[in-house]
């Protein structure tokens, strides 16, 4: 399995085009003015709270800030810039023809998919990584529970895997990235919100399985600092079907037409 | 090391090549001809395992294209037609990243790629952005790649098409100078491309191989006579009857030429008739302007088997038949 040559070739062009400093940036600015609204949102909570004690029981860092900030990554991150991270990984290939040569190389279709993966998670893992400055930031104001922080970055680790196998996915499928990214947007926004119609479901046996289906709600547990195996085993499935499903279609001009 | 078997391919409803059959020696250079939309993208497509043929079998190096694709794959090296090459990376390290995908073992892999990029002549833009290069560069960027891992096979699908004179007459030095120790199959439409570079050719037309052999050999199957080009000042209706009487000559056609008098001579290939033109001219007291022997290229070949399904065949180099007013 030559995994490994595919895999620096896809770093090589996320860091030799500007795609990849733009996202970066772009997602470091907003971050940053989450976390620092999310920030003096509890610093003024807790000068209220110290006013009136009785007000600020529950008051504490991991709900405070933790999980809103998880959450904002996820939101952020995930849904909108995960698309970008991915779109271009097979359909920039069909487009220019590269795949033509690729595929003719002594490789394995599945190697050439695992390295454009692994490239994409490692990307979304310095992405992640970045994003620790805030809670390193905390460390000096503050008692930061060290469970909820690990699990919380588990889960968006494992969350974003899903997301990024998505996003090649919507990628093999075309040769524009614009609709990869459109269709990503489109499939992750789907199971983003697909736990809403549990409500309306009542106590009905679909209500759970929407509720189970959604990907969001695998997440909260992450936040709560809760690392459940069903959440993992949802993300890890989610990333393989989607995996295999983007070998299929890459292994589809090998039908015999 | 190529072997073709009835190969066919459907795209939905249209047959882009039926029945496709050749082989290639080892070591040879063969020229895959044919006009545009011929097929001659879609048998290298096959034979570089990029997709499947709807029928039919192809090996090379003796492995399968399609049960063994990656054996195949090991030992070719292919360019396709519109050379796409990572336009955002730089020449060397793409050359090195294709030399690893390829296996060439890390300690070889930078003798090589410095070997390929002084053979195809890049080495002084090895730091530049593929996407920033001429056509000329990315087409040697384009070989570069193909001979990197040195393949067996090559595979090549128009080497040449957009570089300038000097450029192809690089490339074709250096396609030459593959020959012996790799295979080469490479597609073209330039005629005497073929000529200069290629030992045998084979021409599909509409999908379907309508001729191969080597390439003298395709000539004078096609051409079994050979024609000499003649100008001489004389009455035209006698000249012709002169020449005409020489033993041997089968034809003796007018050319329309700027003075007239010009004359198209055909014998057997193997009779050379222009000595008893010229004792001929001599006796008349004609003058004789011109005598030459016209080769018959694979040009009229290709023209003739491309041309002659739908028209009946008429070489260009023959003009309008003997119909000069006396």
């Amino acid at each position: 399995m030559r995994v490994w040559p595919i895999f620096k070739k896809e770093m090589r062009l996320y860091f030799t085009s500007p795609v990849a400093y733009v996202i970066l940036a772009i997602f470091l600015l907003v971050m940053g003015w989450f976390f620092s609204q999310i920030f003096q949102y509890y610093a003024q909570a807790s000068m209220r709270a110290a006013m009136a004690p009785q007000m600020g029981q529950d008051l504490n860092v991991t709900d405070g800030i933790l999980r809103p900030l998880f959450s904002n990554i996820a939101v952020i991150l995930l849904l909108s810039l995960m698309p970008l991270l991915t779109m271009r990984l097979f359909a920039e290939e069909r487009r220019s023809g590269t795949i033509e040569l690729l595929l003719t190389y002594p490789v394995r279709d599945g190697a050439v998919l695992l390295g454009k993966y692994l490239a994409a998670l490692a990307f979304y893992g310095v992405l992640l990584a970045l994003t620790l400055l805030y809670p390193l930031m905390l460390f000096y104001m503050a008692r930061v529970e060290w469970g909820p922080l690990l699990t919380g970055y588990v889960g968006l680790l494992l969350m974003g895997s899903a997301f990024l196998a998505v996003g090649l996915f919507a990628s093999s499928l075309t040769e524009n990235q614009i609709v990869a990214a459109v269709t990503t947007f489109g499939i992750l926004l789907m199971f983003w919100v697909i736990g809403w119609g549990a409500d309306a479901a009542g106590g009905a046996w679909w209500g759970k399985l929407l509720q189970d289906l959604s990907i969001v709600d695998h997440f909260d547990s992450f936040g709560k600092g809760v690392f459940d195996t069903k959440d993992v085993i949802y993300y890890v499935n989610f990333t393989v079907l989607a995996l295999f499903l983007t070998l299929r279609s890459l292994e589809a001009r090998r039908w015999k037409g | 090391m190529i072997e073709v078997q009835n190969l066919t391919k459907h795209y939905g409803p249209v047959t882009a090549i039926r029945d496709v059959s050749f082989r290639v020696a080892p070591g040879e250079i063969v020229g895959f001809l044919g006009p545009n939309g011929a097929g001659k993208s879609t048998t290298m497509r096959i034979l570089s395992c990029f997709m499947p043929a709807s029928g039919g079998t192809a090996t090379v190096a003796g492995y399968d294209v399609f049960r063994e694709s990656l054996e195949v794959r090991k030992r070719i090296g292919y360019l396709p037609e519109n050379v796409p090459l990572y336009t955002e990376m730089r020449v060397a390290p793409y050359l090195d990243f294709v030399a690893e995908v390829k296996g060439v073992p890390r300690g070889e892999r930078r003798r090589r790629v410095a070997e390929v990029m002084d053979r195809c002549l890049i080495a002084d833009v090895q730091n530049r952005l593929i996407g920033t290069l001429s056509k000329g560069y990315r087409q040697r960027v384009g070989l570069a790649q193909s001979i990197v891992s040195d393949p067996h096979v090559l595979i090549l699908d128009e080497p040449t098409i957009g570089l300038d004179p000097r450029q192809i007459a690089e490339i074709r030095a250096l396609i030459k100078s593959l020959a012996g120790e790799h295979t080469v199959i490479l597609s073209t439409h330039i005629l005497p491309e073929v000529s200069m570079v290629c030992s045998s050719v084979v021409i599909i037309n509409k999908g379907v191989i309508v001729a191969q052999g080597p390439i003298d050999m395709l000539v004078e199957q096609f051409f079994p006579s050979s024609r000499v080009e003649v100008e001489i000042a004389g009455p035209a209706p006698a000249v012709r009857d002169a020449m005409r009487a020489i033993p041997g000559v089968l034809s003796v056609t007018s050319v329309a030429g700027d003075g007239g008098g010009r004359y198209v001579v055909e014998a057997p290939r193997a009779r050379d008739v222009r000595a008893e033109i010229f004792q001929l001219a001599a006796q008349q007291r004609w003058s004789l302007r011109e005598l030459r022997r016209v080769g018959m290229t694979l040009e009229e070949v290709f023209m003739r088997v491309v041309a002659g399904e739908d028209e009946a065949p008429a070489p260009p180099a023959e003009a309008e038949p003997d119909k000069e007013k006396a």
